[in-house]
């Protein structure tokens, strides 16, 4: 029976196309959260899988800070418009507008925090019952303890002792009016998980990703780049540098990972070898305080 | 490279946390920051040395209060096999996170002290994984530096385990003496037990075999979504999508629509919208029949010989998970692949003590943790094999009506 096993890969895939259509079979108004990263990227791959021949039966959500970076942007409309898939795109900035919620200050002032405002009122204004998310378990230790299925509040909150228990394949989407359910297809995959999947199926990706020059701010042992977003002080060291990004977010907290490497395979090599994780070597907003990512999932962050 | 779930089951005092560690540790996957923001850890908690058991440490309310409170998931991978670790607790209370842990579990890595022996314990664990019916036991004996690397420890309490495991019907067992702390025969043989000619814990599940943990003989597909593209060029275009739970399927096959029990035979199987020959477990696919019949989400595409049982009444082992208790006569979901139907828990036949397999009948209400037989009666006839025969299509869940929580496991027979 050794002509039917499955590569690792194959599995993972499996496993997220069924979570995929256990939401396309559960729920009436489900939503993909698009941000322009590697693992939404994977996502909407997945989810065109699932559906084959048919389209998507559910629209791509971004919810857009106003401080991506452009070629991500760029990247969403050609994918939206190739797929032939839904774009919905809400702006953090207009919520700043029509709550007068206090933008945060500081050298690298996110707006991460404030994307989960935007993102209830989405929520909201259309109904969704259920957003996929490209979270992994293996990329934070809150994340570790997430379900496939997690049960919101009405306030997006997540409740770390009140988790459903998710047994076998089977996954409980019931929810009242008001509550909605964040999904995780790719939940078991590692980051060498995506970018292996990535090669092997050729998926194009933000040209970001791939070795460029960029103007960097030196801080610590971060780079990140110059951008009207973040302040540049008298002192700050500024240099031009090969660069790539590991990880896509915004342009305030996300820093670039110096590298030659031009194209997948050598990615992947790369990452192969690293001895930095993922969040550690790119994100600037979890280094605040130990339990930040638990935290912002509990305020309705993802 | 494929791909190996497991479980690891014992407590904090057995170093089930410092084994995680040890292997993630050993194995490189822990990176050069995960491992600086430890060192931190372990100086604020007064500790010298690493403590390989932080990696597992999870949430801040649990760092609080020095527990864990859920399931969590670790990955590592080798040249050989990508690793899922379910990490559930072990304390008594926890016998629901152990449960949700082992039921998407190949291997249960069951941990014993060897200054202890097989205790309690052990005998909860070995019988969760044997009601859960997990393919494959390891037994490995941690702490064997504290028992000068003793022989004879070692083989009495693989004795005593044997003759347990034979009690409970858990066949295919493995024992390996090791020290967490240490790292003896973890990813590294160990220098100090010669006399251990067996495999390290790391080399025992890179090449275990899984090849027959998946039945390709009884064909069962449940449909989650019928695609109807409704384009110009795809205007009658009507494909099943699901996932493949045990055998195989190829066009020409003969198949019943269940619990209608339609007979039809397949057009084509789909595979991300190419054809293919066939497609087999674990697959995700889409079939399309000849005849146009009516199959929705919650059919079964079965293949016509070896059909699963299609029953309104039923009997079921059933792990309680709620804090409001169980008592004869609530009515619940009952969700079975991608079918949910209302439900009546009937009779509530006896508790099992998950201590002693001792059965308690005459029982009053079913409490947080507690583990019973049932009767189950649905509104309508559900799709089903027994837990025995196929493990993957034995599985269900009961929901709350009301507050739609999941409120139990089952184990349908």
């Amino acid at each position: 029976m050794s002509a039917y096993k499955l590569d690792y890969l194959d599995q993972l895939e499996s496993e997220s196309i069924h979570i995929m259509r256990e939401v396309a079979g559960q729920f009436e108004r489900p939503a993909l959260l698009f941000s322009g990263g590697k693992d939404s990227i994977t996502l909407v791959q997945l989810a065109l899988k699932a559906f084959k021949p048919g389209k998507i039966p559910f629209p791509l959500v971004h919810i857009d800070t106003g401080h991506n970076f452009p070629e991500a942007i760029a990247y969403r409309d050609k994918l939206a418009e190739e797929t032939g898939a839904k774009l919905i795109v809400r702006y953090v900035e207009d919520t700043i507008k029509a709550k007068g919620l206090k933008e945060p200050t500081g050298k690298f002032a996110s707006r991460n925090a404030l994307q989960a405002f935007t993102l209830l009122d989405t929520i909201e204004e259309f109904g969704f019952d259920a957003c996929i998310g490209g979270a992994r378990r293996d990329e934070e230790k809150a994340r570790a303890k997430e379900r496939i299925f997690s049960v919101r509040d009405e306030f997006g909150q997540w409740d770390p002792k009140k988790q459903r228990p998710e047994l076998w394949n089977l996954y409980n989407g019931k929810i009242h009016k008001g509550e909605n359910v964040r999904v995780f297809p790719i939940s078991n995959w590692v980051e060498l998980d995506v970018w292996n999947y990535i090669k092997r199926e050729g998926i194009g990706l933000p040209s970001i990703y791939f070795s460029h020059d960029r103007e960097v701010l030196v801080h610590g042992e971060h780079l990140v780049a110059t951008s009207p977003f973040i302040r540049i002080d008298e002192d700050d060291v500024i240099v031009t540098k090969k660069v790539r990004y590991r990880t896509v977010g915004d342009m305030t907290c996300t820093a670039a990972v110096e590298s030659t490497a031009g194209n997948i395979d050598d990615i992947v090599a790369e990452i192969n070898l690293t001895q930095i994780s993922e969040r550690g070597e790119t994100r600037i907003d979890d280094q605040v305080s130990e339990a930040a990512m638990e935290d912002r999932k509990k305020n309705g962050y993802f | 490279m494929d791909l190996l779930r497991f479980i690891t089951a014992g407590s904090v005092d057995d170093g089930k946390s410092t084994l995680i560690g040890r292997l993630l540790y050993d194995t490189d996957s822990i990176k050069v920051d995960q491992l600086q923001a430890i060192l931190k850890q372990s100086k604020n908690k007064g500790e010298g040395e690493i403590d390989l058991a932080l990696f597992t440490d999870g949430l801040r309310a649990e760092r609080e209060q020095g527990i864990t409170i859920d399931v969590a998931y670790k990955y590592f991978s080798t040249d050989k096999r990508k690793f899922i670790i379910a990490d559930a607790p072990g304390h008594i209370q926890y016998t629901r996170n152990m449960v949700t842990g082992a039921s998407n579990s190949d291997l249960i890595i069951i941990l014993i002290d060897a200054r202890q022996g097989v205790v309690e314990q052990t005998r909860r664990h070995s019988i969760i994984a044997s009601l859960l019916q997990i393919p494959h036991v390891v037994v490995a004996i941690n702490k064997m530096d504290m028992v000068d690397y003793s022989e004879e420890v070692f083989n009495a309490i693989k004795s005593d385990y044997s003759s347990m495991a034979n009690q409970l019907n858990i066949k295919d067992v493995t024992f390996i003496p090791i020290s967490a702390l240490v790292g003896d025969n973890i990813v590294n043989d160990s220098v100090y037990m010669p006399w251990y000619k067996g495999q390290t814990l790391l080399h025992f599940l890179e090449n275990i075999s899984l090849v027959n943990d998946i039945n390709h003989t009884d064909g069962r597909f449940p449909v989650q979504y019928v695609i109807r593209p409704q384009s110009d060029d795809l205007h009658d275009y009507r494909g099943y999508a699901g996932k493949i739970v045990s055998g195989i399927y190829k066009k020409g096959d003969k198949v019943t629509i269940l619990p209608e029990g339609i007979e039809s035979e397949i057009e084509a199987v789909e595979v991300h919208g190419k054809e293919v020959d066939e497609a087999y477990a674990p697959q995700s696919a889409v079939i399309r029949l000849k005849d146009d019949i009516d199959v929705n989400r919650g059919n079964v595409i079965s293949t016509a010989r070896n059909q699963p049982k299609v029953e309104q009444e039923f009997d079921a082992t059933i792990c309680w998970m709620d804090s409001r208790p169980l008592v004869a006569g609530n009515k619940y979901l009952l969700q079975v692949q991608s079918k949910t139907v209302r439900c009546v828990v009937r009779d509530i036949h006896y508790k099992l003590d998950v201590n002693s397999l001792e059965k308690l009948t005459d029982v009053q209400q079913v409490s947080l943790n507690d583990v019973v037989q049932v009767t189950i009666k649905t509104a309508s006839p559900i799709v089903f094999d027994s837990y025995e025969s196929l493990r993957a299509n034995g599985g269900a869940i009961l929901i709350d009506e009301t507050a739609f929580t999941t409120v139990a496991g089952c184990m349908l027979h």
